[in-house]
């Protein structure tokens, strides 16, 4: 009878407050991706908008997709596809940036 | 005395290989989860396609992203994140059995997505007028067009995955409105949700990645 699919871990609606304020923050983070985007940090630039990105991915999931609250097998399913992009991305960089593809004293690019 | 007819939200059984109806709710979240994994391998992929051919041309990377319009970019940014409001709190709204608010958040839902997808579209049409569309004569010796062939690629792939979530956000008005989801079941809504924020996750890492970085 009380048989709902609320019933392993008594999940409670969120309350309204916490939705606006995610909202609320990732739009300020938008508008302040874009302005950081005219300030040059050098080397670090790509580092600075991809952390923002990171900072609004992670509300996202965190709050608006619940992960915050729910079972944490969710969040490791997460937390492991990142890894993996990251296995892809680390021996790539380590190859093709030390091919000497790029970078100064080239001379045909 | 009348026995009145419950909805079907107010009777739906489990599936009887499950031991109970919350069990069969976390599987398939968890089903939906491992798809998104599958999916953030995908987009991870094509964005270390970028990564590379940015590293060996970096000058023409920095050019072509002047071609980008970053206002019209913020502006689709904030319609996907709006989107995203409006999906968790329909899954929300379903949570708590109200029916008609969560037909309405789902239905502008659906109209951001039309409204990204208009603006996506003129943003293509207007690479198309300047000869940087993928199969034009022009295209085949641009100057720019690998950085052009990784943005169609990206966002045409995110595109379609709108067009599939306008599909399933269709589906679940229809649920909603016929009355099968409620607090006892909302799983789908749920998980058309996650599947929801995840384009919404991918845009994220797309917008400052194609318009920003230069």
């Amino acid at each position: 009878m009380n048989n709902t699919q609320s019933d392993t871990h008594g999940h409670e609606p969120l309350p309204l407050k916490i939705y606006f304020g995610v909202f609320a923050a990732l739009i300020a983070m938008s508008f302040l991706t874009v302005y950081v985007a005219s300030v040059n940090f050098g080397h670090w630039n790509t580092a600075v908008a991809i952390a923002i990105a990171t900072f609004k991915a992670s509300l996202v999931a965190l709050f608006f997709m619940h992960l915050w609250y729910d079972n944490k097998m969710n969040l490791l399913v997460l937390v492991v596809a990142v890894f993996f992009v990251v296995v892809l991305f680390f021996p790539i960089f380590l190859d093709v940036g030390t091919r000497g593809l790029s970078g100064p004293g080239l001379v045909n690019h | 005395m009348s026995t009145k007819k419950l909805s079907p939200h107010e009777t739906w059984q489990h599936a009887h290989h499950f031991p109970s109806a919350g069990v069969q709710a976390e599987s398939s979240k968890l089903g939906m989860w491992i798809f998104i994994l599958t999916e953030i391998l995908i987009f991870g992929a094509l964005f270390c396609t970028y990564a590379i051919y940015r590293y060996v041309h970096p000058e023409m990377f920095h050019m072509a992203h002047k071609e980008l319009n970053v206002t019209v970019g913020l502006t689709n940014t904030i319609v996907l994140i709006f989107s995203s409001f409006t999906m968790a709190l329909a899954v929300r709204s379903a949570q708590i059995g109200h029916k008609a608010q969560t037909a309405w958040l789902l239905t502008i839902t659906i109209a951001c997505a039309f409204v990204f997808l208009g603006i996506k579209s003129w943003e293509y049409s207007h690479k198309y007028a300047h000869g940087l569309f993928p199969g034009q004569e022009s295209f085949n010796n641009h100057p720019l067009k690998l950085f052009f062939v990784v943005y169609f690629l990206l966002t045409g792939l995110h595109g379609i995955h709108i067009l599939i979530g306008i599909g399933l956000l269709v589906w679940m008005v229809i649920k909603t409105l016929k009355g099968t989801m409620g607090p006892r079941y909302f799983s789908p809504i749920e998980n058309v949700g996650l599947y929801w924020h995840l384009v919404d996750l991918i845009w994220i890492y797309l917008f400052p990645v194609l318009y920003l970085l230069g």
